[in-house]
């Protein structure tokens, strides 16, 4: 099950946000979860590349809590792509990167009326995610 | 909201078209700023705001991961951008001692194929476009980059020559209120 989706640009921004099954409302206000959740990523990854003894290459993917799980994947552009799943999840980072590639690209980047560093108000755009993101085996 | 479907592999558009469209362009351009310098300029710039977004187009379609150092930067730009977005393979030659400049060799440029460069505009670069994309796409992951023409063969010179210099790798983003 597909909780909710947030897509961070390389300067911290959230450009889109969209939920499905959200059961509990965080509680306070958008900006400031957005706010909280890019800090998060920021510090995760940092910690993750830091701590790791081994050379990572891809750095942070995802966590887990016993109710949820985080699904996490940055391009080499810096958008970051966070989807939160029920737990039976497995991993999705294709998902995601068909997701960047094929509704993100496709409808945003090469919709020059699209401003790439401010939240995505494109109804095209947003149809798109919703027909992609409904039909994924664990929508 | 639909849109009607295309015929063929909506990629593939016709060579002809594409260098005809940028030379109408270029025309203008000259037109309206009547000095080769401010073209250039503008040129720069409008490559530089179509680099920033065709980088995300280049990176979903090649799948290619970040960089390990400026060689491979240049050799991905070069067998991978350049064939992807152009069908040609510039050469990368070239290498400053240092190892943070190098040139690509357009040979053959595909947006000159119908140019004769009159004397007169000898100031003008005409493929400056390219300049600045390249600049935009790196940019976007993270690499500061200066490019330029040293040598075109509309103005002839045996080869058309772009020098990309390394300047900096720039920072990411730190989340406000952190330092």
């Amino acid at each position: 099950m597909i909780f909710n989706l947030y897509i961070f640009d390389r300067l911290g921004t959230c450009v889109l946000y969209a939920e499905w099954n959200r059961k509990k409302p965080a509680n306070l206000p958008k900006d400031e979860e957005f706010q909280n959740m890019y800090g998060m990523l920021f510090s995760l990854r940092s910690f993750v590349k830091r701590l790791s003894p081994l050379d990572c290459k891809d750095g942070f993917l995802n966590y887990q809590t016993s109710k949820y799980k985080l699904h996490y994947y940055e391009t080499p552009s810096g958008l970051k792509l966070v989807m939160n799943t029920s737990t039976d999840v497995g991993d999705i980072r294709e998902t995601l990167r068909q997701l960047y590639g094929q509704i993100y690209v496709e409808y945003v980047v090469k919709n020059p009326l699209c401003p790439l560093d401010k939240p995505i108000t494109s109804d095209f755009f947003k149809d798109k995610l919703e027909t992609f993101i409904k039909a994924l085996p664990f929508y | 909201m639909s849109r009607p479907s295309k015929p063929g592999d909506p990629r593939k558009v016709s060579t002809e078209l594409f260098t005809l469209t940028y030379g109408a362009l270029v025309t203008q351009l000259i037109k309206d700023y009547e000095d080769e310098q401010e073209v250039n300029k503008q040129l720069e710039k409008m490559g530089y705001n179509i680099g920033i977004r065709l980088i995300e187009d280049f990176l979903a379609r090649s799948n290619t991961g970040r960089c390990n150092d400026f060689r491979e930067t240049a050799e991905t730009i070069a067998k991978v951008g350049f064939r992807m977005f152009l069908n040609i393979a510039p050469v990368v030659t070239n290498w400053s001692p240092s190892g943070d400049t190098f040139s690509l060799l357009l040979d053959p440029n595909p947006l000159t194929e119908f140019v004769e460069l009159p004397e007169d505009k000898y100031k003008l670069n005409y493929s400056n476009i390219l300049c600045g994309v390249i600049r935009g796409a790196l940019e976007m992951v993270q690499l500061e980059v200066q490019a330029w023409f040293v040598s075109d063969q509309l103005k002839g010179d045996s080869s058309t020559e772009m020098r990309v210099k390394f300047i900096r790798k720039l920072e990411d983003a730190v989340p406000a209120g952190e330092d």
